[in-house]
């Protein structure tokens, strides 16, 4: 069986050269209690409290959870309610800074002696899934077949158009990448090799990795073809390992961990100078932005302070639409305030003539989506299925099994909905069921 | 403060709508239509013309009628149009024409809901709906007019029996050129005798990924074999009827062909399958029209056993 392909949407990637910036230390952070998938964290300070940099702020909400730690010194401002980045309502605390940047005292470098005291310094750092799905770094660490561990996968594909936060990560952190990379190889030991997998477009990322890593002998840099959804975690698996996750299991199941390369560097520099997950790579970029760039900023920061920083819009038009995440399956932000929380690797403004309601007519039976369909679902069945609230032809045709990568969306000459179709099915088979 | 749109991923899409790729078969039908006029004359493209204005007329009426919104902007009224009088021979009255745009756009198309929704070739059918109907003017190859005019027929040998009427007939003896053949130069439907410019427009088709070539090649490939296996001469099938005008445009239509790779390859082998047991076995020379009809007809059957497996199904 021939490799999965996908859609080739152009890559805008103009922040691929040039430095890192540094973004100033804003006057406040907001900080929501849920910037990762599972239970949200719960906050154990109160206003009024001074806090320091890499202090914990919100403590696990439970096993699949991660802690939140302050990305500034400071003091609590408010504990409130505020606007969801990733459409979950949460607690968010606000802390205005003093800009002095004290680190917490407890701030030490963590000494690693067994597979144990790898996950709870994992579990501490804060660290999540940075590609974007935000699950916690230790429960997916801590499998329970450790024995049957055949492959990591460090996932620094990257398909997304824009963004070019982990090709970063390996360009100027590739120290942290380095360690985070023999950490995995010391406790984990995966009986074939860690991979780390690089889209094409990035030569440079990938002669820096292969020079890091040339006298490793189990691990791999991987090359692979640009396209979306390279980066999808069962495409990744399939392209590289050429196993199938079957429907309903985990990729553990099949001997292989997936994790984004950006997740591995920020559990090293946790575990060499104690430092949480407080800051992020973010790329800023999008048509209306007026210089595009990478910006290392303290998770919190308003996106409003970020897009200033680069310059502003163009034109000085107000952008009509705020996208936190890749153009293909980020997510459109209702205010431009909301913060960069662990998982915002980009944050994209655009204007309204890229964004003008696209004009749906009837479906063609073109089959374009078929044909690309990374899990090889067929949307416009899906579609029927759906409009005719048929449940049982909606299981039949597997939905559930759709990763709304958005691709038969990209290429519908119809312009039909379909990613919200899918998402529509799924949840009325949820509510059936 | 500007109001921010919130709307569900992707944010962007593809440059392509149904409009782009129909303005694409558009550009693919035209050296076909300027080899018809070179080959058959004048009236070929005033037939053509009359076929385009009634499709699009009789989809406007039809759509303001029921109310449903105008789609005329789509150009796949045009396009039925087109090859509905690719269909025809240049003498066709024109009554006739805009009679069988009427089937092959009301009948056929808007009556099962419009585009996307009518489960046979609309111009495919008109074809057949005339064919039965008016069997004397739809194999009338011969010119009503003076054939020293460009009206019609300005060309040599292209007045007369169709190649494939010739070979039913055994009349052998009267058979044009190969070349003549793949030219076009030879009595038949108006557009569906240039092999050449149906072959340029399927390149462009295929180039510009409005299809894939698997439906065409597979398609013809079939007849080729099946003919030789019978003992025909395979080539002359190949260049003869309307095999490369069904095959490229007609089998490719997305509405009416099967969904999957595997779908279309069993669509495109049952096509050739026909279209050899028609023109060989039945009581009429050409078998493309019927033998796609068919396989519209069976489409929604390939459909429902040619469904692409998702990764990692469980049974």
């Amino acid at each position: 069986m021939g490799k999965i392909r996908g859609i080739k949407p152009p890559h805008n990637k103009n922040t691929e050269s040039g430095k890192l910036h540094v973004l100033p230390i804003p006057e406040e952070v907001h900080m929501p209690m849920k910037m990762h998938s599972g239970k949200p964290a719960i906050p154990i300070v109160k206003v009024g409290d001074e806090v320091r940099v890499g202090e914990l702020i919100g403590e696990m909400g439970g096993t699949v959870s991660a802690p939140i730690h302050s990305s500034v010194s400071g003091f609590v401002k408010h504990i409130e309610d505020r606007d969801p980045v990733t459409g979950q309502e949460a607690i968010t605390i606000t802390i205005k800074a003093d800009g002095k940047q004290t680190w917490d005292e407890k701030i030490a470098p963590h000494s690693v002696n067994s597979l144990e005291e790898f996950y709870n310094h994992v579990r501490d750092s804060g660290a999540v899934g940075l590609g974007g799905a935000g699950y916690p770094a230790a429960p997916k660490l801590a499998i329970k077949n450790l024995d049957s561990l055949d492959y990591i996968l460090i996932n620094a594909a990257e398909c997304e158009p824009y963004v070019t936060a982990d090709d970063y990560t390996m360009l100027v952190d590739t120290r942290h990448v380095y360690h985070g990379v023999k950490l995995l190889q010391k406790f984990m030991h995966p009986r074939e090799k860690i991979v780390i997998c690089i889209e094409d477009n990035k030569p440079e990322a990938i002669k820096i990795m292969r020079d890091t890593f040339i006298a490793e002998e189990k691990v791999e840099v991987a090359a692979m073809p640009t396209f979306y959804p390279q980066g999808e975690r069962k495409v990744l698996v399939y392209n590289v390992t050429g196993r199938i996750v079957p429907e309903g299991a985990r990729l553990a199941d099949v001997g292989v961990i997936v994790s984004n390369i950006t997740t591995i560097a920020v559990v090293a520099r946790y575990i060499e100078t104690g430092l949480p997950l407080v800051k992020k790579l973010v790329t800023v970029d999008g048509p209306l932005v007026k210089n595009p760039k990478n910006v290392l900023a303290p998770i919190g920061t308003p996106l409003r302070t970020l897009f200033e920083y680069c310059g502003g819009f163009k034109g000085d038009i107000e952008p009509s639409k705020i996208i936190v995440g890749g153009p293909m399956m980020g997510y459109a932000q209702p205010n431009i305030d909301v913060p960069v929380v662990k998982t915002t690797n980009a944050a994209l403004a655009f204007p309204r003539e890229d964004i003008k309601n696209l004009k749906q007519t009837a479906c063609i039976k073109c089959s374009r989506c078929i044909t690309i369909c990374p899990m090889s679902l067929m949307p416009p069945n899906i579609e029927a299925a759906f409009t005719h609230k048929n449940l049982e032809r909606l299981t039949d045709l597997r939905i559930n099994m759709c990763v709304e990568c958005g691709s038969c969306a990209y290429v519908c000459p119809a312009k039909r909905p379909l990613v919200q179709t899918m998402q529509l099915s799924k949840k009325l088979l949820r509510m059936r069921s | 403060m500007s109001k921010l749109t919130v709307s569900v991923s992707p944010h962007i899409h593809d440059k392509t709508t149904t409009t782009l790729i129909m303005l694409d078969v558009i550009i693919a039908l035209i050296p076909a239509f300027i080899a018809s006029i070179l080959i058959f004359g004048v009236r070929a493209a005033v037939v053509t013309m009359v076929c385009i204005s009634a499709c699009v007329f009789f989809e406007w009426v039809f759509e303001k009628i029921t109310k449903r919104p105008n789609t005329i902007s789509d150009l796949t009224a045009i396009i039925t149009g087109i090859l509905l009088a690719f269909n025809l021979p240049v003498t066709i009255p024109l009554w006739q024409a805009v009679l069988g745009s009427a089937v092959a756009i009301i009948l056929v198309k808007q009556l099962f809901g419009g585009l996307g929704k009518n489960f046979a070739n609309p111009a495919i059918t008109a074809r057949i709906v005339l064919f039965l109907a008016f069997s004397v003017t739809m194999t009338n190859w011969d010119s009503p007019y003076d054939s020293t005019n460009l009206w019609v027929y300005p060309i040599d040998g292209v007045a007369g029996a169709t190649p494939l009427a010739l070979m039913w007939r055994g009349e052998t003896e009267y058979l044009p050129s190969m070349l003549q053949m793949f030219l076009g130069i030879r009595g038949g439907s108006l557009g569906e005798t240039s092999n050449l410019a149906l072959l340029m427009g399927g390149v462009y088709l295929i180039a510009r990924k409005v299809i894939t070539w698997h439906i065409p090649v597979i398609y013809i490939g079939v007849v080729v074999v099946l003919t030789a296996l019978l003992g025909e001469n395979a080539i002359y099938h190949m260049f003869a009827g309307g095999l490369f005008l069904g095959a490229i445009f007609m089998a490719t239509d997305y509405v009416t062909s099967p969904q999957t790779k595997k779908g279309k390859l069993i669509f495109a082998v049952g096509a050739g399958l026909f279209t050899v047991l028609f023109r060989i076995y039945s009581s009429y020379p050409e078998g493309v029209s019927f033998a796609i009809l068919i396989m519209n007809i069976l489409t929604p059957y390939i459909n429902k056993y040619t469904q692409s497996v998702p990764l990692g199904r469980k049974k």
